[in-house]
């Protein structure tokens, strides 16, 4: 059911042993219910404590675990009334970043987001989370379009980054990118962005440069993936873990550098162990986020979003 | 005029001052009453496109392009402004900004790094600003060096970027950048990646006030500046053979494992797929700068 992570090991092995004498509680006479209690309570224990202080290495592969919710999966469990819109109008259709109508309690939004796919025939129909051109000239459409109509845009942000290809680079990925990031920084309406997986590099920032910028409690959001780093900085392919640390990759780390504003809370041992109080966590954070930006006009609205980001960097 | 670089990396071409002395100082070595004099380093250079043995004075005097080849080579904020800028041009100071605030270190420290560009580069940071004239059109013209930490992108190029387009806004004059990096400054972490929108905040502010924004694309742009400030020009003018791109080419042969065509991620590859006006021999950039200056030169509104 589960997929354990390598420092979940001893958690693991744990979990297996209460599985075991689950089996023989259930065709023996003796009553282990007790033991079952105490071993669950110590597994429970195991996990806490291993999540209270997992690395930036840690987070990144929760970040990245196989059975992490992904904006689909939000769509089901904190929207309601999805209605998917579809292509840039200019190339075609990109799976990878999906946009579309939402309820998200009695708001209406334009909700936009990266897909990475869950089984090997989704992640390659999603091209794991890795955006196109078209894919980003498509979340431009989406946001003048929420301008024009009043929308406020949330965007899900998960990818590792934008897909690097012969194709996307002759199809202008790199124009497509700070296109995207203008239109995010010309709307009219609220955006608030949340980072829920992966933030990598360029392809995120195209889609989170928002009035508000949240990060689930073991996502990761960095200029380049930590293997990326240790390739390029240290020449050698495995230093990722120090490269993470140095980046400083977390949330925890991030609303420390003022970078993000607000961190959503995960269910014990990361979303995947429980996406549905993942998703309500984030569907609060969402509801919050756009209520504290409503009521301010087009001009404040742009003007918050500006000082935002010129204030990084700046003394 | 046309010159390919074929498949040879932008480090290839970094080491060329280098490779192309090395047998003078193993003679100069050899000679031990040679060795004592004051001979200067760099009185040859090989182009690393050709080959052909070039005297360097002759070499810059051509505009830092290769004349049997046409290869264009990297040169630095002091020399742009000279070759593009009318005399009597102005230096702009560069901003302070909070420095190393990650305390970064991979296998040396970034303060060190940064230490060691500082003592190398006439300049701060990777990216320098003039204001003057170009061909007597009023400008502010940024120039991004390559020589400065592959002119990455921290938040110091982040914040001169915006003091260069607002002394334009304040100047209600064009804004002129010739790009070059390997993209965003890594050992600033995300700090570096947020000055993607850091400098689109500028560019969207010089297009609300109808000032120019014109974007030389250099050798190399690629990474977070060209997924950035240097495609949202107005106009896009790119140096022959200069590698543009947003991912690195030996990134996308992982991901695909093809073989990638020839002039891939090239200006002249770019033009020919639309991401740029023109590709604009370096002898030809001032002239043709002044032309669009002239050309989009902000109506007063009666």
């Amino acid at each position: 059911m589960n997929s354990f992570l390598d420092f979940e090991k001893p958690i693991a092995a744990l979990e297996a042993r209460i599985a075991e004498l689950r089996a023989t509680a259930s065709d023996s006479a003796l009553d282990i219910g007790g033991e079952i209690a105490k071993l669950e309570k110590k597994s429970a224990g195991m996990l806490a404590a291993t999540y209270a202080r997992l690395t930036p290495w840690q987070k990144t592969q929760v970040a990245r675990h196989p059975l992490r919710p992904h904006f689909l999966d939000y769509v089901r469990l904190a929207f309601t009334d999805f209605m998917p819109l579809g292509g840039d109008r200019r190339y075609g259709e990109d799976a990878a970043i999906i946009g579309g109508l939402a309820l998200l309690g009695d708001r209406k939004v334009m909700l936009i987001g990266h897909e990475k796919g869950h089984d090997t025939a989704s992640r390659i129909r999603h091209n794991f989370g890795m955006g196109k051109p078209e894919g980003y000239r498509k979340a431009i459409r989406l946001m003048e379009m929420a301008s024009k109509f009043g929308l406020p845009v949330v965007t899900l942000v998960d990818t590792s980054g934008a897909f690097p290809g012969i194709e996307a680079e002759e199809r202008g990925q790199a124009e497509a990118i700070a296109r995207s990031t203008e239109a995010c920084l010309a709307l009219k309406v609220p955006m608030v962005a949340a980072i829920v997986g992966e933030g990598g590099s360029g392809g995120a920032v195209a889609l989170a440069s928002a009035n508000r910028v949240l990060m689930l409690e073991h996502a990761v959001y960095s200029v380049i993936s930590p293997e990326g780093a240790s390739s390029i900085l240290w020449r050698t392919a495995d230093k990722a873990a120090d490269a993470a640390t140095a980046m400083k990759v977390t949330a925890q780390d991030l609303l420390d550098l003022a970078v993000i504003d607000a961190i959503v809370p995960e269910p014990m041992g990361g979303a995947h162990r429980d996406p549905a109080q993942a998703a309500r966590a984030l569907a609060d954070a969402l509801a919050d986020a756009l209520a504290s930006l409503e009521g301010g006009s087009p001009a404040d609205l742009v003007r918050q979003r500006e000082e935002r980001f010129l204030a990084i960097g700046s003394l | 005029m046309r010159c390919g670089h074929g498949g040879r990396s932008p480090a290839y071409f970094a080491g060329l001052v280098q490779t192309g002395m090395s047998w003078l100082s193993k003679v100069r070595k050899s000679l031990s009453s040679l060795a004592k004099r004051d001979t200067p380093d760099n009185l040859w250079m090989k182009c690393p496109n050709c080959g052909e043995m070039l005297f360097s004075r002759d070499f810059e005097a051509n505009l830092s392009v290769c004349p049997r080849c046409g290869h264009h080579g990297r040169i630095g904020a002091k020399a742009r402004f000279d070759q593009i800028l009318d005399p009597g041009y102005a230096v702009l100071a560069s901003p302070k900004v909070a420095e190393n605030p990650l305390n970064f270190r991979d296998t040396k420290k970034y303060a060190d790094r940064l230490k060691a560009a500082r003592a190398a580069n006439p300049y701060p940071d990777a990216l320098t600003h003039a204001f003057g004239t170009i061909g007597g059109a009023k400008a502010v013209l940024g120039v991004q060096d390559f020589a400065f930490m592959g002119g990455s992108m921290g938040m110091a190029v982040g914040e001169a970027f915006v003091a260069g387009a607002g002394r334009a806004l304040a100047e209600n004059c064009g804004y002129v950048i010739c790009t070059a990096a390997g993209g965003a400054r890594m050992q600033e972490g995300i700090l570096s990646l947020m000055q993607m929108p850091k400098t689109t905040v500028a560019t969207r502010r010089l297009a609300a006030a109808g000032l120019p924004y014109i974007v030389v694309l250099t050798d190399p742009t690629t990474g977070g500046v060209t997924a950035s400030y240097a495609m949202l020009g107005d106009v896009h003018i790119a140096e022959p053979g200069a590698l543009i791109g947003f991912a690195g080419q030996r990134v996308i042969q992982d991901t695909i494992r093809e073989k990638l065509p020839d002039g891939f991620q090239r200006a002249e590859y770019l033009h020919a797929h639309g991401m740029v006006d023109m590709v604009v021999h370096r002898q030809d950039l001032k002239g043709t700068l002044a032309m669009l200056l002239g050309y989009l030169e902000r109506k007063e509104v009666a």
